[in-house]
């Protein structure tokens, strides 16, 4: 049989390359939530351990052993409460830490036997029981008069906002997108948020009152730094990261079919039905981190036929764990290490493949390796990371470092009085949900004794 | 808004949850972790005044373990307090100063006569602390004399003439339990701790061939069920009825708290637990007891204990003509025919294992008398429940 050879530059990216009923079975839970039964089983299996390694591995600090001990007792709304007490976003979390990294990770029965405590999903267990209930467990604190800007309805403006309620503080969150939510919103994989558990979390978050919210509204557009430390008691940026890095290519910005990973996860996850979301039938990744590796195993199962990562150096210096990479190559992506992009090439202004050389490092300096090869591609990925939105911050006199990323003491202070932090925009950031959520808090409190001192 | 509060004859606390004598309770250091880590009271490990010569060894303990070595039980011969009987005073004083919103009970081993009654009492007194609970349950393996019911009335009498301070007595499951009960009432007894140790033998070392240790106290999970019988016999007995009981014995979580309260018990002792987990254990207890109260619309203790002794059934006798018959979910069955091989061997083998010559456990209702053996061996939560069929069985009849 003769071989065809594909002609170059056929912008091959179509929708509905993979049948219904298998994208509905591709996009549904990861990791379906335990049924009772299960839940007392991996319960029975805590050994309830002193300064437990979980709480200890954990962002936030959950009391693990507590909450899943309250679970074997047949009280999952408390062992809900022990979560959220420390955690309000538990309910993401759970869905979306990487959790073999952190409590699982560090789980003692991982040591004795190979197989930790299924904490996240233990977790999840726990937080929809008090979902269920339609009520969130927690109060607003007295009132106090005192007002404070969020900037940012991603986890750790949520989180921040919360705190401040508890504290009796009134938040005002400033809102870029139409939805809050952030990267649990538009970036987290649909099949680790089924049930546009985003939305019905932020929800749960805000009805706690004493949270107004404005959305469509951006920092360095609609507002300002100085007007909100003018009209407010205090400040709390919760940016994100706005900006993707580049490769600094030539045709980056100006072929088709070029999409930076995030802008393509949050279409994929904003999209009304997954069968309209088109999809390259070759696609390359660029990138090692967590992102990388849930696009190209998105990408597969929304039918491409062959997905490649590519990323500069090798496996083991991967953002993205052992875990994390099995599932992108279990899903039938193609990792290929020590290689970096040199040419995006184009034809009739789409993207038709990418020219890679191969590289090594010399002296702890990546490298040209010598030779290169061309991988074929209908639609490229960038996955190769974010930088602090500096144009937002313009001229506001805010120390960051050369990422962008706002500089923050241990209280999540920023250089100007009055300014706090936290989450992926604040330097030292782990981009995990859980160090956001974290850092809301301890803005919070920093934030409530700040207001308190001055009253 | 749940109120764990107790008012338990006239001791407050925050809540129903007390250690027990035992070797949490031996000292102000242990004690003050315990009320910093929330528990709302604490009985100090048996004081005696006449300690006999062989009884302060070094603690020495064992365990019935079930799997994945879960404690079922724990087992000690160490007795009464080895301490100096001066420096327990001194701090049991001072505990109390410093923590005066925590109940404080002191356990005393059973005086032998009145003179020393007058005197180790009066020391107490002086702590300051809330009340004593004497404790009859202290040697293992004696059998309790012939005249054990008098012995609980006159040491019960002689305390109680000697201080003001509420006085619990403590008595182990043995011989006749409402007897010695009704005893310490006479006596004047303000309360009873129910129960005091068991006598057990853990296990045999087959190495050694020894019993390792010989006959200990024990408690915990495994001593639970006499536990609650004993607490449920004193509702039961119209002579001392309505008498305060502090429940001891297997309270692990929130559930176990609950029963006992559910039978009359005023207040939770604790000791095997917090040995085996640590006190933390009171999170979850103080969690889970208060969840369960939301849920019930209960908002003090009182408005449910006792509830379930009321409803006490002997439990050798059922209504005749009420007919039970067991029913398999077979959409929750693993198939494991854990139901079928007790049914088969050990009740009314009433259970099939192979439909149309396939591997399926259905129950056989004309052989099934509702015994409730094979719900409570499978392993699978509400997968095999009792159905009321009486009515079915009436008109059947007709």
């Amino acid at each position: 049989m003769p071989v065809v050879s594909e002609p170059p530059g056929i912008a091959d990216v179509a929708k509905g390359r993979v049948d219904r009923a298998t994208l509905a079975a591709n996009f549904a839970d990861l990791h379906p939530p335990l049924s009772p039964h299960q839940a007392l089983v991996e319960a029975d299996r805590c050994y309830f351990c002193y300064d437990a390694p979980c709480q200890r591995a954990c962002p936030t600090a959950i009391d693990v052993a507590l909450f899943v001990r309250q679970i074997a007792a047949g009280n999952p709304l408390g062992a809900a409460q022990t979560v959220l007490e420390a955690n309000v976003m538990g309910g993401m979390c759970a869905r979306a830490c990487p959790t073999e990294a952190l409590c699982e990770g560090a789980c003692v029965r991982e040591t004795a036997e190979g197989r930790p405590v299924r904490i996240g999903l233990l977790q999840r267990y726990a937080v929809d029981a008090q979902m269920a209930t339609g009520k969130t467990p927690f109060s607003r604190g007295a009132p106090t008069g005192k007002r404070v800007a969020v900037v940012g309805a991603g986890p750790a403006g949520l989180a921040c906002a919360h705190a401040l309620a508890v504290a009796g503080h009134e938040a005002t969150i400033f809102e870029k997108r139409d939805k809050p939510g952030g990267l649990n919103e538009y970036g987290v994989s649909a099949y680790r948020a089924t049930g546009d558990f985003a939305q019905r979390e932020a929800a749960s978050i805000l009805s706690i009152g004493g949270i107004a919210t404005q959305y469509g509204v951006e920092l360095g557009r609609e507002i300002t730094l100085d007007r909100l430390r003018r009209d407010y008691d205090a400040v709390f940026l919760a940016l994100g990261l706005g900006a993707a890095r580049r490769l600094g290519l030539a045709g980056e910005g100006a072929l088709d079919n070029v999409v930076d990973a995030v802008d393509y996860a949050a279409e994929l996850r904003q999209a009304e039905s997954l069968a309209r979301v088109p999809i390259g039938r070759r696609v390359v990744v660029i990138g090692g981190g967590m992102t990388a590796m849930d696009l190209a195993a998105q990408a597969k199962r929304l039918g491409a036929e062959s997905v490649t990562i590519v990323y500069r150096r090798g496996l083991s210096q991967m953002k993205a764990g052992a875990r994390q990479r099995e599932f992108a190559q279990t899903n039938g992506a193609l990792i290929r290490p020590w290689a970096r992009p040199v040419a995006i090439e184009g034809h009739s202004g789409a993207a038709s493949g990418v020219l890679f050389e191969r590289t090594r490092e010399d002296n702890g300096e990546l490298v040209a390796a010598g030779g290169a090869f061309r991988l074929e591609a209908d639609l490229v990925l960038l996955a190769i990371g974010q930088q602090g939105a500096l144009d937002a911050l313009a001229g506001a006199s805010l120390r960051c470092d050369a990422d962008g990323r706002i500089v923050v003491d241990e209280q999540r202070r920023a250089s100007l009085a009055g300014v706090w932090a936290g989450g992926d925009c604040a330097a030292g950031a782990r981009g995990l949900i859980a160090a956001a959520v974290e850092d809301g808090k301890r803005a919070a409190r920093s934030i409530d004794a700040a207001l308190r001192a001055r009253a | 808004m749940v109120d764990l509060s107790v008012d338990f004859v006239g001791v407050k606390a925050a809540n129903p949850f007390w250690l027990a004598s035992g070797p949490p309770t031996d000292g102000k250091t242990k004690i003050e972790r315990a009320f910093r880590a929330g528990w709302g009271g604490a009985v100090w490990k048996t004081l005696d005044a006449a300690p006999s010569a062989g009884d302060a060894s070094a603690a020495f303990y064992r365990a019935l373990h079930g799997g994945d070595r879960r404690v079922l039980a724990l087992d000690g011969v160490e007795r009464a307090s080895d301490r100096d009987l001066a420096l327990d005073l001194r701090e049991i004083a001072e505990v109390k100063r410093a923590w005066p919103d925590r109940a404080l009970i002191v356990s005393l081993a059973a005086p032998g006569d009145e003179e020393s009654a007058r005197r180790i009492l009066a020391e107490i007194a002086a702590t300051g602390c809330d009340g004593v609970e004497l404790n009859f349950g202290c040697a293992p393996g004696a059998r309790p004399a012939a005249d054990a019911a008098a012995r609980v009335e006159a040491a019960t009498r002689w305390c109680k003439a000697a201080t003001r301070m509420p006085a619990l007595v403590k008595l182990a499951p043995l011989g006749d339990l409402v007897r010695r009960a009704r005893a310490a009432k006479k006596g004047g007894a303000d309360a009873l701790t129910l129960i005091a140790a068991v006598d057990a033998i853990a296990g045999v070392d087959l190495d050694a061939m020894t019993p390792a240790g010989g006959v200990g106290g024990m408690g915990g999970p495994a001593v639970k069920p006499i536990a609650l019988a004993a607490v449920a016999s004193i509702a039961g007995d119209p002579e001392i009825a309505g008498l305060p009981i502090a429940a001891a014995g297997g309270v692990t979580t929130w559930r176990d708290a609950a029963e006992f309260i559910a039978l009359g018990a005023g207040v939770a002792q604790v000791c095997s637990a917090a040995m085996t987990y640590g006190f933390r254990v009171v999170d979850e207890l103080a969690s889970g007891l208060t969840s369960f109260m939301a849920a019930e619309g209960y908002r003090r203790l009182d408005d449910f204990r006792g509830r379930a002794a009321a409803n006490l059934v002997d439990g050798r006798r059922r209504e005749r003509d009420r007919v039970l018959k067991a029913e398999i979910d077979q959409a929750l069955c693993i198939q494991c025919g854990r139901c079928h091989v007790a049914c088969e061997d050990a009740a009314y083998q009433a259970i099939f294992a192979r439909v149309d010559g396939e591997r399926r456990f259905v129950v056989n209702e004309a052989a099934c008398v509702g015994c409730n053996l094979c719900a409570l061996v499978c392993p699978i939560e509400n997968c095999i429940k009792l159905v009321d069929k009486t009515e079915a069985a009436r008109a059947a009849a007709e």
